[in-house]
């Protein structure tokens, strides 16, 4: 598969969107601006970036309670998203939800979750919906390693593959469920084996490098629109940061051996690094990339930080649709 | 001058009562065993399981897949079949996952049975909002369990009745839910270093008093408490129950109080709307009807979804104030 400069930019800057909003999402977090707990998704950002680099903003998607990379790459808006981290009433959520429930029901994002495995199932419901409309659009599923111990993402694979309904089961592999390392949580090494006993293909592809996410999801979302069914497509990857907050190394359950081995595989150094050496990019213009990010998250910041509180008339507001 | 040291009882948090209740419980009696998600290795994401898998090993304190519906079944077999487990919810809110193992199974297999079986099965679980932790991390979903006949239900307010209830609900040959509350896991309390019981069903009168009862759960204990002695300032010398035990609920011991007092209000942190303030109103107006001086009130959380933001979801709990305001408006309705 040829990938075009267009396109290699554009995988470019979702990941540094998505690590620059991580980044300062959790120094507020460290520093007690924004309440509650953040799971950050800092060295996963290939995944996101080379999936929603094939979706539209009709295509729908849900995310995991490590959800604001998938709502960055999906063309999230900063100023909505750390309002709302924030808790103010000009975040995507008004402030109802925080971290674990922003969404963009504009982008086709159907909400971060807070249950782990919440989300296939109400992607397969998506993907239903499409197939009834006849629409061509298709819904993708983001879940852990973990999640693939739910029987909510089981129950949501068999009526996928049964109905042959446009859903991409994406597979986030970081190799851990919180603290627990894949080994002690499933016998298999490879999530995607699941793929067969619903009658799927299953794929495996390198999560820290987002051409070949890019490509691999490409296929699958094709398939999809296609008409042929789900996939079960499972990204190796990483997150550099603890479960929740922004600290890397020095983790119990983990070693900083193994930390150091996997940001070696940095994936945007490594998308800079084949930009550079294919002669699509100068490593000026790629500083220039980061630097605008850098501004744009900064103003978010200030509006978020800035912006008002929810006034409390709205506590009973949005329980029920009253139109 | 010197004195004898005298021996000062021990203080310990609510999260180390109940680690201490679980390590007992497990040095007890073998067939105990541990099982969650991340209990073991990690000593749980509250951290009271701590050290507990280092004291009795891999067969005894065992991390789990993330698989609720499983790690519940887990609890109703083995329990079945002759283990006594601790089964770790981590949240509360997680129950939806496994709904099926504790209404259907677990709840009902000895009377389906015809009483041949018995599941000596322990349930712990954190619930409560406060900390922004938003709509699935902060649910109080008691009276979903104390609907169910079958289940027992317990809900620690000090590190005492933390570690008291959680050894019971172990040697209990029921399945018992410990439902602990996250907002009080730092809070000190005098804790005995032996092991030592409070039986299931039995109420604590926490506070005396001659004529307003109130009976509040878990965290409200505190609110109550706090409200309670500012009423005394106005005249009005509140009883606070804490039922402790919420399914078998002690009636009597609220019955009696009310009795004495005329006057009543439930304080939950659950909502209001079929939350347990809603049987025990029943309970008192059948009861003790002709002692009534006012209908009996109750304070919970609206009918909403746990709000994250700071700004809405203070204004979404019960506290100390909204309960001294309904108590003030039940005495002025009576006066
Ligand atoms: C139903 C449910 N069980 C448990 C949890 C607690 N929890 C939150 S994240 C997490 C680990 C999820 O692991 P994985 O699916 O691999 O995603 P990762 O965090 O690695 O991205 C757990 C156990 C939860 N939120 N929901
Ligand atoms: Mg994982």
């Amino acid at each position: 598969m040829d990938i075009s400069k267009e396109t290699l930019f554009d995988l470019h800057h979702r990941m540094v969107r998505i690590r620059i909003f991580e980044e300062e999402a959790g120094k507020l977090m460290e520093s007690a601006k924004i309440p509650g707990a953040l799971h950050l998704y800092v060295g996963e950002e290939a995944v996101a970036a080379g999936v929603m680099c094939n979706l539209s903003d009709q295509d729908q998607i849900t995310s995991t309670h490590r959800g604001h990379g998938h709502l960055v790459a999906k063309g999230g808006d900063f100023k909505k998203m750390y309002a709302e981290l924030y808790g103010r009433s000009t975040g995507y959520c008004g402030g109802k939800g925080g971290s674990m429930h922003i969404s963009d029901m504009d982008l086709g994002m159907l909400g971060a979750n807070g249950i782990v495995a919440g989300g296939p199932p109400i992607a397969m419901g998506a993907a239903f919906a499409n197939k009834y409309k006849g629409n061509g659009n298709v819904a993708v599923a983001f879940f852990g390693d973990g999640a693939s111990n739910e029987g909510a993402f089981h129950e949501a694979a068999n009526m996928a593959a049964t109905w042959k309904l446009p859903l991409v089961l994406c597979c986030e592999n970081n190799g851990y469920g919180e603290f627990t390392p894949q080994a002690n949580h499933q016998a298999i090494k490879d999530v995607a084996d699941r793929a067969v006993g619903y009658g799927m293909p299953g794929v495996v592809c390198d999560g820290m490098d987002a051409v070949a996410v890019y490509e691999a999801a490409h296929e699958a979302v094709a398939r999809a629109r296609r008409g042929e069914g789900p996939t079960l497509l499972e990204c190796k990857t990483y997150r550099f940061f603890d479960h929740v907050g922004i600290r890397g190394i020095g983790l119990s359950y983990r070693s900083d051996d193994e930390v150091m081995e996997w940001k070696k595989r940095d994936a945007i150094q490594a998308i800079e690094k084949r930009m550079i050496e294919v002669g699509v990019a100068t490593a000026e213009e790629l500083a220039a990339v980061h630097d605008r990010v850098k501004i744009e998250a900064a103003e978010a910041i200030a509006f978020g930080e800035a912006s008002p509180w929810p006034d409390e008339s709205t506590l009973l507001k949005d329980v029920y649709n009253n139109d | 001058m010197t004195q004898a040291p005298t021996s000062e009882p021990r203080k310990l948090p609510y999260i180390l009562a109940i680690t201490e209740g679980l390590r007992q419980s497990l040095a007890a009696d073998e067939n105990v065993f541990l099982a969650g998600e991340d209990v073991a290795g990690a000593g749980s994401v509250f951290g009271y399981t701590r050290g507990l898998l280092a004291e009795f090993g891999a067969k005894r304190v065992i991390d789990t897949p993330i698989s609720e519906e499983g790690i519940m079944g887990l609890g109703v077999g083995a329990s079945a079949c002759g283990l006594r487990p601790i089964i770790d919810l981590m949240f509360m809110d997680f129950i939806g996952e496994c709904m099926d193992e504790v209404l259907n199974q677990m709840a009902k297999m000895r009377y389906m049975f015809g009483g041949k079986a018995t599941l000596p099965v322990t349930v712990t679980t954190m619930s409560g909002a406060g900390m922004n932790l938003a709509a699935q991390h902060s649910q109080s979903l008691e009276a979903w369990l104390c609907h169910v006949p079958g289940l027992k239900v317990v809900m620690p307010s000090t590190p005492y009745d933390a570690k008291g209830l959680l050894i019971s609900a172990v040697r209990d040959n029921n399945p018992v839910f410990v439902v602990f509350h996250k907002g009080l896991l730092g809070m000190p309390g005098e804790v005995p270093e032996e092991p030592y019981a409070i039986p299931l069903g039995k109420a604590n009168i926490v506070r005396p008093g001659s004529n307003f009862t109130i009976i509040a759960t878990s965290k409200m204990v505190h609110e109550a408490t706090k409200a309670a002695a500012e009423l005394a300032e106005d005249g009005i010398d509140v009883e606070v129950i804490d039922p402790r035990t919420v399914q078998p609920l002690d009636s009597e011991t609220i019955i009696n109080s009310v009795k004495k007092t005329h006057r009543a209000l439930i304080v939950h942190e659950a909502v209001r709307f079929g939350g347990l303030g809603a049987e025990i109103a029943a309970q008192i107006q059948e009861e003790a009807f002709d002692f009534l001086d006012a209908p009996v009130g109750r304070v919970g959380a609206p009918f909403s979804p746990v709000p994250f933001t700071p700004a809405l979801e203070k204004a979404y709990l019960p506290n100390a104030d909204k309960i001294k305001a309904e108590v003030k408006r039940i005495v002025g309705r009576a006066g």
